[in-house]
């Protein structure tokens, strides 16, 4: 995990092109979704209101750095190349070992991405601050299991490279899919609330983003955020196991077939 | 038809100097060189790394613009002159592809028939000319991603003399092959320079390339010429010779001496003797020597140019 | 004659390269298109839960996102590959490029030629139409031109922009997402009707960087609307101009890239 971080803090100025981008599109969203809920009923358009947009927005593109949904192609690039072989002769299981560099990005990502657009939105745009004793540590967790869910994600779809030799196509999928239905673009509560529901339930995709945002705006009752929340771990605890049980049939079929 | 006078080129680097400060430094990394070539030699152009000799390969293909100096290849300016010296030169960096990753080789070549509009007749001429010397059929179907590297520098050499070039530029052309791979590069270099209409210039750090391949070494170091001239003149100006070892049946008396020829080592209590040669041929030295003691075995030993050229760079 | 042949043959090229992947070209495709069918939904999406943003109907606001749409994958893909300069100037494949008898830039254009956005482009092109269709312009000769011109010149704009981020490279090879913000950032910027942003942000994208030109002025002309930030009606009929000095720029940024990169070699 800390070589993980280390990694990453050698690429300073990739993160000071990277946070200017952030900033840049969080004024694009952020003035769009405020001149959505100029005209919505009143001014609460999925029901949230002009501070909880604003907050969710700039929050938002600073977890972006934090949960890390973009641009991993690293066991893909592995698998294609063979270099995977020599993580399989290390004594740590290579999901875990993957795990650990990821944790080590994330914790570089909250340090040095997340407060450059936060303190940029708080700078020109009211946001809202909690109420509730609980909504911190809960938005803290439910960070964290978003980082476990993007990572479990990223990995299946990283490895999907072990059958298709070539993993842009899976990529190019994920990309797409992953920034849309996580909330990125809009709050996904502005969807039809069966579509939002289901998003919820059947995929882990909201709890990459939406739900942490959710839980720090305190859009809903303690009870149900809590309910997020659980649904957000279920999620994450699938995810690790499935992406270990892919890596064992993955490394099954390569020892049997000689990569 | 090459020419550089006083040739320059100086990088600013930026030097840590504290936490977040930093300071600009200039080095030269070609720093003041004179050069001629002329049409069909083949010159070997090596240096310790950083030295500059792809910094001035790269500035006789027109990929970097000289600090000051001038350069000349036929005629023509590199920089401003890209495109028409392009037309006429070859090159090949040993690092870099520039045959198409995904494609069969053979479609790389095609490619690069219209890339430097090339007549048909001449391309085919030229293609099966290398497809021979270089052995190419057996993977020219075969995607360059594919091809193991000898493979793939094999395609890469015949990928810069399609359009039939009058210089060929070689940067590390060796680097990284496989013992057969690096022979069947060299003697097709060999063959090429011996046909005289191809001009080679090539930097390397497999001295064995030069010995193979050079009538001409240039040893440069800190940017600077240190030597320029043939092998044997290497040789000559830092006096390494080479040397007769001897194995006797009984030791040499005690006051032996051979003209022109010094003891420098002596082993197995005086049974094998090593003598450096200075002036004198390996021929004289063997009669005057089994005249007075009898002669198991014998062999010459040549002078290790890798002693030489690493001498060369502690005296820089 | 020549020339064109041999750039015909680098497309070609990365053609027959793309056909060794079939599977990936066809998913690359797709989410190419989806990423532009995507943005085309956020659109609608956000109108669910309003009239109007900004002063505009769905309808006209469709208008300038189709517009934007059309004009940016133009753009995209033609140049828009040029990102992978970054790419080329690390690996030194930028070398290879400047051992060869043609020019740099349409090398890089032509090499890595983004097939790939076919499709996408086909959708922009569509959407624009359907825009048109349902706003109900008084259609006027001059209306005409503009509507054919509009599309060339948000193309020439968004060139310019990714060939003036892309440059970037030369002097700063880590420069990173950075050109994102300028070249997607720009593309979103435009999408929506510029009434949305503040004054200053507004001051800054529209009007110094030009972005207000691509879409949101043309679309007012179209429409017959006049412009609630008051500039005359004829701005609309002459913003697709902006992409001349916008391409005069990246041109001499460009050439002034290479030659830095040829003095200090990267």
């Amino acid at each position: 995990m800390w070589s993980g971080f280390r990694r990453y803090a050698t690429y300073r100025q990739a993160t000071i092109a990277g946070s200017f981008t952030n900033i840049v599109f969080g004024f694009l969203r952020c003035y769009v979704l405020l001149a959505v809920a100029a005209g919505a009923v009143g001014n609460r358009p999925g029901g949230y209101d002009v501070e909880q947009l604003a907050t969710y927005v700039w929050v938002g593109q600073g977890l972006l750095a934090v949960t890390g949904i973009w641009g991993w192609t690293e066991l893909a690039d592995r698998i294609r190349t063979g270099d995977i072989a020599s993580d399989l002769l290390r004594p740590v299981p290579p999901v875990v070992s993957y795990l650990a560099a990821d944790l080590g990005r994330a914790l570089h990502g909250t340090l040095t991405r997340f407060l450059g657009p936060v303190l940029v939105g708080l700078l020109f745009f009211p946001l809202a601050s909690p109420h509730r004793w609980q909504t911190f540590p809960l938005f803290v967790l439910s960070v964290g299991l978003a980082v476990l869910g993007s990572f479990g994600c990223r990995f299946l779809v990283n490895a999907t490279a072990y059958w298709l030799q070539d993993a842009r196509g899976p990529q190019m999928l994920w990309t797409l899919g992953s920034g849309v239905l996580a909330g990125l673009y809009f709050p996904l509560r502005l969807l039809p609330e069966w579509l939002t529901v289901t998003l919820w339930v059947a995929t882990p995709l909201p709890g990459l983003l939406q739900t942490p945002l959710d839980v720090l705006v305190e859009r809903d009752s303690p009870a149900l955020q809590a309910g997020l929340v659980a649904l957000q771990a279920i999620w994450a605890v699938l995810l690790l196991w499935l992406a270990s049980v892919v890596q064992r049939r993955a490394e099954r079929k390569l020892v049997v077939q000689g990569g | 038809m090459i020419r550089m006078r006083e040739l320059r080129k100086d990088f600013t680097v930026r030097v840590k100097a504290g936490r977040l400060r930093r300071t600009k430094r200039t080095v030269s990394a070609v720093d003041g060189i004179d050069l001629t070539i002329e049409p069909g030699e083949m010159v070997g152009y090596i240096g310790p790394n950083g030295a500059g000799k792809s910094t001035t390969l790269k500035m006789l293909t027109g990929v970097l613009a000289p600090s000051s100096g001038e350069v000349s290849v036929f005629g023509l300016t590199p920089v401003p002159q890209r495109t028409r010296l392009a037309l006429r030169i070859g090159v090949v960096f040993g690092q870099r592809s520039q045959l198409w990753w995904d494609l069969p080789l053979g479609e790389s070549f095609r490619l690069l028939r219209h890339i430097y509009r090339v007549p048909p007749a001449e391309h085919e001429t030229r293609l099966r000319r290398c497809r021979d010397l270089l052995d190419l059929d057996e993977f020219l179907d075969t995607p360059v991603r594919q091809l193991s590297l000898g493979q793939r520098m094999r395609g890469e050499l015949t990928a810069a003399l399609l359009h039939g070039p009058r210089v060929l530029f070689l940067d590390e052309p060796t680097i990284g092959l496989d013992v057969v791979s690096k022979q069947a590069v060299r003697s097709f270099l060999a063959e090429l320079g011996a046909s005289g209409d191809v001009t080679l210039v090539l930097t390397t750090h497999d001295l064995a390339d030069i010995e193979r391949l050079c009538d001409r070494l240039v040893v440069i170091d800190h940017g600077r010429v240190v030597h320029d001239g043939s092998i044997e003149a290497l040789h000559a100006r830092y006096g390494s010779r080479r040397s007769l070892v001897v194995d006797l049946d009984e030791p040499l008396p005690p006051d032996f001496a051979l003209p022109g020829a010094t003891v420098t080592g002596s082993a197995a209590d005086g049974h094998r003797v090593t003598f450096a040669l200075d002036g004198t041929s390996a021929g004289t030295a063997v009669a005057g020597l089994v005249a007075v003691a009898s002669v198991r075995d014998l062999s010459v030993v040549e002078p290790d140019i890798e002693d030489v050229v690493a001498r060369l760079y502690q005296a820089g | 004659m020549g020339e064109l042949r041999a750039y015909a043959a680098l497309a070609g090229g990365k053609w027959r390269s793309m056909l060794s992947y079939r599977a990936s070209f066809a998913a690359e495709l797709l989410s190419n298109v989806g990423a532009t069918v995507l943005d085309v939904v956020t659109v609608f999406v956000l109108f669910r839960a309003t009239a109007q943003i900004g002063g505009f109907t769905l309808a006209e606001a469709i208008l300038m996102t189709g517009l934007t749409a059309f004009g940016f994958v133009l753009a995209d893909m033609t140049v828009g590959n040029i990102d992978d300069l970054k790419r080329y100037v690390r690996t030194g494949q930028l070398d290879t490029m400047l051992t060869r008898p043609l020019p740099v830039l349409p090398q890089l254009v032509f090499t890595d030629l983004p097939l790939r956005k076919l499709l996408r482009l086909g959708f922009g092109a569509t959407i624009y139409g359907i825009a048109l269709a349902v706003n109900d312009v008084d259609w006027t000769v001059a209306r005409v031109l503009l509507a054919a011109v509009v599309p060339v010149g948000a193309a020439l704009f968004f060139g310019a922009i990714f060939v003036l981020t892309a440059s970037f490279a030369f002097w700063w090879v880590e420069s990173g997402e950075i050109g994102n913000g300028f070249t997607y950032g720009g593309r979103d910027f435009t999408s929506y009707p510029i009434t949305v942003y503040s004054n200053w942000f507004r001051d800054l994208f529209a009007y110094t960087l030009g972005f207000g030109f691509v879409a949101y002025q043309p679309a007012l002309a179209l429409l017959g609307r006049t412009d609630p930030l008051g500039l005359p009606a004829w701005a609309g009929y002459v913003s697709p101009l902006v992409a001349l000095p916008a391409v005069a720029i990246a041109t001499a940024v460009w050439r002034t890239g290479i030659r830095h990169y040829r003095s200090t070699g990267s």
